[in-house]
């Protein structure tokens, strides 16, 4: 074969790789979401939104305590890992340049590294050891360390869009530093870190894990703290390997629920990141 | 009210956002310190030689972590087998072949993959995946490569091969991402010096962008195994969990993580707790270390 033939036919085969495997990496996306469809919208019908499960042999029921579960358990996350999240992330951004700067951006990658199922077995040794109980406490301090370093992360690079010159024209207005911080650069942001929150949040709701022996999980519904308390993920585990084709169905319903809830929020937070970063022009 | 100076005031704030830092930063040190204290009475009992025993038996309360640790290399020594090149393609395929526009979609379509939840993909894994596997690949490698005994054996659709291959799917969008921001870095100078060379596209990538980013390729690679170690829920519902060592892909294992999400909470022997207690700082020892190691590289590829 003539060399030059032999380049263009080695270029050409390159693309056809590079093509294979997107072809390849999306494929399994489509495919999990076409299943998720097709199998969890059948499965979805009012009760499954209104009903707590039936026991076994009984069709019917639904997942109202695991959905409402879960957003408790976010939420009280969220509560936890919000305000020292974006305290850290101020920090971060505002002095950037001392050491205990750079302490904290290694401590949050290495947060971020670590399996959520240790997390979880951390959760259940300082919390569920010394009350002797699982309890919904465990597990959204669980989901709090998971959200932190998002959390962090993300509001540190927003806060570090705010362009130095308006810092400076508050300071020299004659305005003390803090007020600078507070009522311009953060007060200024809310919305901006808003998507952080969004992407912190949609990622532990879709943690299993950390949960398994933190709010473990149960069959009715329960608000109190200090109990065990249902998640999406869990029931979803729990029904998935179960030999019942009722519970399977079930789990595909909440799968559904799950996704549809994880994407959009996905989503929205990275339409928002994505304004921001063009109208900044980065 | 009382008034402070501004600069009392200055100082005030500094000091809370300080305070909050160092709790943080503790926190970090209290996870390690308290898997320390829980473990120590496994690694007291059963010291190093934990790692090399074979026999994890509950009931006899003995425990030995090598079937545990070996399910979890492998699985993600086969994921990152698969997944590293096909990162590196779609990561090429995303900043050098396509036009802005689409780049940007398939790109977020990527990062998609990442948002789905570990449990769906478990899900997923064990009503489409494992049948996949037990009626295609597993037939299909065993006429093919059947000689090699990493194909022999029968296949029940969960085993490791499985729980590889939904690992390899989680941690392509992890590497991926990170290529496509270092191949992004490549300044175009370089590039065109290429072509005025007379380079095809291929040999542009292969001399102007991938040589350049073997680094920084490498310290994806090592972070997409971090993930890879510590993927639980997916892993737990293909593997099969059981702790055997066997030298076949399609027979079942169990990793560090799913033994943890299988036994942990029905665990009642203090010993039991502690040696899963044991298994959790070693594997996060092992991430940690991975991370770390990823950081300094991609330190030193910006700084360069």
């Amino acid at each position: 074969m003539n060399y030059r033939v032999y380049r263009k036919f080695k270029n050409y085969l390159f693309l056809a790789l590079t093509l294979a495997s997107a072809l390849a990496v999306l494929a399994p996306l489509f495919m999990i979401i076409q299943f998720v469809l097709v199998q969890g919208a059948s499965s979805l019908n009012l009760n499954f939104f209104t009903e707590l499960p039936k026991p076994v042999g009984e069709t019917g029921g639904g997942m109202k305590h695991a959905i409402l579960g879960t957003i408790y358990l976010v939420l009280l996350g969220a509560a936890i890992a919000i305000p020292i999240g974006v305290t850290c992330g101020v920090y971060l951004s505002e002095f950037s340049k001392s050491k205990l700067s750079k302490t904290l951006k290694l401590t949050v990658d290495l947060m971020s590294g670590i399996p959520s199922i240790v997390i979880g077995i951390f959760a259940y040794l300082i919390v569920v050891v010394p009350l002797k109980s699982f309890s919904a406490l465990a597990g959204g301090i669980a989901l709090a360390i998971i959200m932190l370093p998002i959390i962090i992360k993300t509001s540190e690079e927003i806060l570090k869009l705010v362009p130095n010159h308006i810092r400076e024209a508050g300071l020299a207005l004659g305005l003390p530093r803090w007020k600078v911080i507070l009522f311009i650069v953060l007060k200024g942001s809310i919305s901006n870190l808003l998507t952080g929150i969004i992407l912190a949040i949609s990622r532990a709701a879709g943690e299993t894990a950390p949960l398994l022996f933190t709010a473990f999980g149960n069959m009715y519904l329960s608000y109190h703290i200090n109990e065990p308390m249902a998640s999406l993920p869990v029931q979803i585990y729990t029904y998935a390997i179960s030999p019942f084709k009722d519970w399977q169905r079930q789990a595909w319903g909440g799968a559904f629920v799950l996704m549809v809830l994880i994407l959009t929020m996905n989503l929205i937070a990275r339409y928002i990141l994505g304004k921001i970063k063009d109208k900044k022009g980065i | 009210m009382f008034k402070l100076k501004s600069k009392t005031q200055d100082a005030l704030l500094f000091y809370i956002l300080r305070t909050i830092s160092l709790v943080v930063i503790a926190l970090l040190l209290g996870i390690i310190y308290i898997l320390i204290k829980a473990a120590w009475p496994s690694i007291v009992g059963n010291g190093l030689s934990f790692l090399l025993r074979k026999d994890w038996n509950p009931v006899e309360d003995q425990y030995g972590a090598l079937p545990f640790i070996f399910g979890t290399v492998v699985t993600s020594l086969v994921a990152l087998l698969i997944a590293t090149p096909v990162s590196i393609l779609i990561a090429l395929f995303i900043t050098e072949y396509l036009p802005k526009t689409f780049s940007r979609i398939i790109s977020l379509l990527v990062e998609m993959v990442a948002a789905i939840p570990s449990i769906v993909f478990g899900l997923w894994g064990i009503f489409y995946l494992a049948p996949f596997v037990k009626s295609t690949i597993a037939p299909f490698l065993k006429t093919h490569l059947g000689f090699l005994p990493l194909f022999q054996g029968p296949s029940f659709g969960i085993g490791i091969l499985t729980a590889s291959l939904i690992l390899s799917i989680m941690i392509v969008p992890t590497i991926s991402s990170i290529c496509r921001s270092i191949f992004e870095l490549i300044p175009a100078h370089q590039k065109e010096a290429s072509y005025a060379l007379g380079s095809t596209k291929y040999e542009m990538i292969k001399l102007a962008i991938i040589s350049p980013s073997l680094s920084g390729i490498s310290s994806a690679v090592v972070l997409g195994l971090g993930r890879a170690l510590g993927e639980t829920m997916a892993v737990t519902m293909l593997i099969g969990n059981s702790p055997v060592i066997s030298s076949s892909l399609f027979s079942p294992a169990a990793t560090m993580a799913s033994v943890m999400a299988n036994e942990y909470a029905d665990a009642n022997t203090p010993l039991h707790v502690s040696s899963l207690c044991y298994l959790a700082l070693l594997l996060f020892l092992i991430t940690f270390l991975s991370n770390l190691f990823a950081r300094t590289i991609v330190k030193s590829f910006s700084k360069g």
